[in-house]
């Protein structure tokens, strides 16, 4: 039977999170993050992870008030959770066009040191100008460039920490040695992106290379994940679309010289769970109820339309009116790149809104979609593993949408039948997150 | 406002401030990347009742003299890493600044304040011209212009802090709303090195102002702390000095029209520390015949804990606040710091029992600020 890897993806600024509910822990307090990665490790899963945003979102000119906005910096955040648990793999993203390769070669060097090798990094670029305006690159990038960029950068932060080689390290006290010889350390890169040489100045850590995870569909992510990447972060997609998504990117690792376990693709799933599956599809209606008020529901509508759709009840019809082309109401909350003939899509929506007699409301709750598995523990079981051995996956990214009553559900009733069914881990097997994953350093080389 | 009797910091950088502390029978240089080795110095201090601990820290490699400690791990990552660990010490990293973004720092320090719940400061550093080509980004900068710099940048990491008011979070279920725009603010700085738009992603840290360390080993350095900084690292090396650079603080205070705002003058000290009399001076020439003597830039003393406290008395008369003590070798002079040194000063009365605050700032007897951007600026 095919094992399943876990990961948990920690509750942030995004549709998905309901903040509000009785049961929700506080995100002011660091209790919430400790208690996540330690109900997490408790039930075996592989890594937690967490997203990042560098700019809160706005519209007009004006911060957004709906979401989760409070979003600490990953690498402290996982360095002080590596010392509350002991095996659960530490993994975030991190954005490679406001940062330079060797800071964050040191960064995750060091984390990986800190948390005994269970360090991962989830590579995203961004071309946005709008977050470019906190950073003293501005609005350097061009769009087209992102993944040269983040090829580039990876190779770079890899080259880096690859400069320590074994034997290095004396740390002879007889001899006064602390390394071999003074260039220890010493590296040179030069590509279309990066101009750079030095010194590294952290030995590498445990797991010589953290985990390198990828996200993103398009052809070329697909090709930057075959090429270099150790597993995919996936996103939401009705199953047949992930098996097309899996055999596509498995398929070209061959070329890279890779096996097909080299690589595992993890989408992220969200979840309603009952005690019957009816009661559990109760569940899902109310949270998508809490998820999308409203409110939320006339700001996603203004986020395609680009116009101020204040004046529309979310209870009642569509706006006839047609989506504004020009103005910039829309471009910071970054919702509609999906969509890019918004014209067509406003038409789409009114006719499907007219077709199942949908409000505002209703229809968005249709349009960002349902929970991934909804059903009694076992239904869900049964579904996670029919979704593995349909090759449509290799594991999931469980994203609770309250903390921390959400995941402690998950865990307390799926996982045990999992565990049961022999698909999940009931022990830590290995100590680092490559462990975990059966990834080895070695499989994903810098080219 | 409360002034407490002598605050004490505890630098820690490897093995210890000397360069053969390494090569010590008691020292495990094989352990410095580990958590282990970091945890069990910071609680040993905070157990030795010290005020805070700073983490050196730098981008490249220390040295290349092979026989010298190379590697060192992110500061910030290594005070988070302590900080579960550990309930009332000061987390003091240091943050090079000369080619990182202040976004990043400021949301990185306002985090370590929020795991720490509020013992977070921070050291500004500005980058050694050697280590301009690991970024590749752009040439070297003057002096003059890393200072200038810096000191653009403490600017924007602490208005950043600011650009969430206390209450911004508002967590109001009946409208949805999770914060109030109104108490949400756009930074807009613009200087010469960067322009930073804000607002923070990260709402203000539990001290409000996290700590701002600067060391001032020279004028340039004093200018820049009259400027950013809550505490100045100065390096006299006696006590005239200590007097001089203690005033130049303050006429530097009043050039940059802070004059009435608290900042605590530290004077460094490299120790050697043993209870046995000559013991010390002993130690400090055996390593010397290892590997060379200790950085010159702060005074070394050598000696028992009774010799160490005279020397604090005498000084401190001359408006320092307190110490950085630098241990020459870890664990032992951390140790003789922690026990026969606080003990000393207890029996003197220069060490109190408790500290009452649990936060940094509070520890220092500094007020915690109101956000610059509230109306009407509470304090």
């Amino acid at each position: 039977m095919r094992q399943i890897h876990l990961g948990a993806m920690f509750p942030g600024t995004n549709s998905n999170t309901v903040w509000n509910d009785p049961r929700s822990g506080s995100y002011l307090d660091f209790d919430t993050y400790v208690q996540f990665a330690g109900n997490a490790e408790q039930a075996k899963f592989d890594f937690v992870f967490f997203a990042e945003g560098l700019r809160l979102r706005e519209q007009n000119g004006r911060i957004y008030e709906r979401d989760l906005a409070t979003r600490p910096d990953n690498f402290t955040v996982l360095a002080a959770l590596a010392a509350v648990t002991d095996r659960i793999g530490l993994t975030a993203t991190i954005n490679s066009t406001f940062n330079e390769p060797y800071e964050v070669a040191r960064q995750f060097a060091t984390l990986d040191h800190l948390c005994a090798g269970r360090a991962g990094w989830n590579v995203v670029t961004s071309w946005d100008r709008f977050v470019g305006e906190n950073f003293r690159r501005g609005s350097f990038l061009r769009k087209e460039q992102r993944y040269e960029r983040a090829e580039l950068f990876l190779d770079a932060v890899m080259r880096i920490m690859a400069s320590w080689r074994d034997g290095d390290l004396l740390v002879d006290k007889e001899s006064g040695r602390f390394v071999a010889d003074p260039d220890v350390g010493a590296f040179e890169h030069r590509d279309a992106q990066f101009d750079i040489a030095g010194h590294f100045g952290v030995p590498p850590g445990p797991q010589g290379r953290p985990v390198v995870f990828q996200a993103g569909t398009s052809d070329e992510g697909r090709e930057f994940a075959a090429a270099r990447a150790d597993a995919i972060f996936g996103m939401y997609s009705p199953v047949e679309e992930k098996i097309a998504f899996y055999a596509d990117v498995k398929g070209r690792l061959a070329r890279y010289g890779r096996t097909n376990d080299s690589l595992l693709i993890l989408p992220a799933s969200t979840f309603a769970i009952g005690d019957t599956d009816a009661e559990a599809r109760e569940v899902a209606m109310a949270v998508r109820h809490q998820q999308v008020d409203g409110r939320t529901a006339i700001t996603f509508l203004e986020s395609l339309w680009n116009r101020d759709l204040s004046a529309y009840d979310p209870d009642g019809p569509l706006p006839e009116v047609d989506p504004l082309l020009e103005g910039t109401r829309a471009s910071e909350l970054a919702g509609v790149r999906h969509y890019p003939d918004r014209i067509a899509t406003a038409r789409e929506w009114r006719e499907l809104a007219e077709a199942k007699n949908y409000t505002i409301r209703e229809l968005v709750i249709h349009i960002m979609g349902w929970q991934t598995f909804i059903g009694s523990p076992s239904t869900i079981a049964d579904q996670m593993m029919s979704m593995v051995s349909a090759g449509a996956c290799d594991g999931f990214i469980m994203v609770p949408h309250i903390l921390p009553h959400a995941l402690e559900q998950f865990t307390a009733t799926v996982v045990p039948i999992l565990q049961e069914r022999g698909v999940f881990r009931s022990e830590y097997e290995g100590t680092t997150l490559r462990d975990h994953l059966g990834v080895s350093a070695a499989a994903a080389s810098t080219r | 406002m409360t002034r407490t009797p002598l605050l004490f910091a505890v630098a820690l950088d490897g093995a210890g401030w000397h360069p053969a502390a390494w090569r010590e029978a008691d020292a495990r240089p094989d352990r410095l990347t580990t958590p282990g080795y970091w945890t069990a110095l910071v609680v040993a201090a905070e157990r030795g009742g010290v005020d805070f601990v700073t983490i050196e820290d730098s981008m490249t490699i220390q040295t290349t003299d092979p026989h010298r400690v190379r590697g060192r791990m992110d500061a910030v990552q290594v005070a988070a890493r302590v900080a579960p660990a550990t309930s009332h010490i000061g987390l003091v990293p240091t943050v090079t600044v000369t080619h990182t973004e202040p976004f990043h720092t400021s949301r990185a320090i306002a985090t370590l304040d929020l795991i720490s719940r509020g013992r977070a400061g921070w050291s500004p550093r500005t980058a050694a011209l050697h280590e301009t080509a690991l970024f590749g980004r752009r040439g070297a900068a003057s002096v003059e212009e890393s200072l200038t710099e810096a000191a653009d940048y403490v600017e924007v990491v602490r208005e950043l802090w600011d650009s969430w008011e206390d209450d911004a979070v508002i967590q109001d279920g009946a409208t949805g709303r999770f914060v109030d725009a109104d108490r949400l603010h756009h930074i807009d700085f613009h200087g010469r090195w960067f322009d930073v738009k804000g607002p923070s992603v990260v709402a203000r840290p539990p001290q409000g102002q996290p700590l701002v360390c600067v060391c001032a080993p020279d004028d340039d350095g004093v200018r820049l702390a009259a400027r950013t900084a809550d505490v100045v690292f100065a390096t006299p090396a006696d006590r005239t000095r200590a007097r001089q650079v203690v005033d130049r603080v303050r006429a530097a205070q009043g050039d940059a029209s802070r004059e009435n705002e608290e900042i605590h003058v530290f004077a460094d000290l490299t120790v050697f520390l043993d209870v046995e009399p000559g013991r010390a001076r002993e130690r400090r020439s055996r390593l010397d015949d290892l590997g060379g003597p200790c950085p010159t830039d702060a005074k070394t003393v050598a000696g028992t804990p009774a010799e160490l406290a005279d020397l604090m008395h005498e000084w401190r008369t001359v408006g320092l606040a307190g110490f950085r003590l630098r241990p020459a070798a870890l664990p032992h002079d951390l140790d003789q710091i922690c026990g026969p040194l606080v003990a000393e000063l207890r029996r003197r009365g220069m060490f109190p029992n408790a500290r009452p605050a649990e936060t940094l700032r509070g520890r220092l007897g500094l007020p915690r600020p109101g956000s610059r951007y509230t109306r009407g600026g509470t304090t």
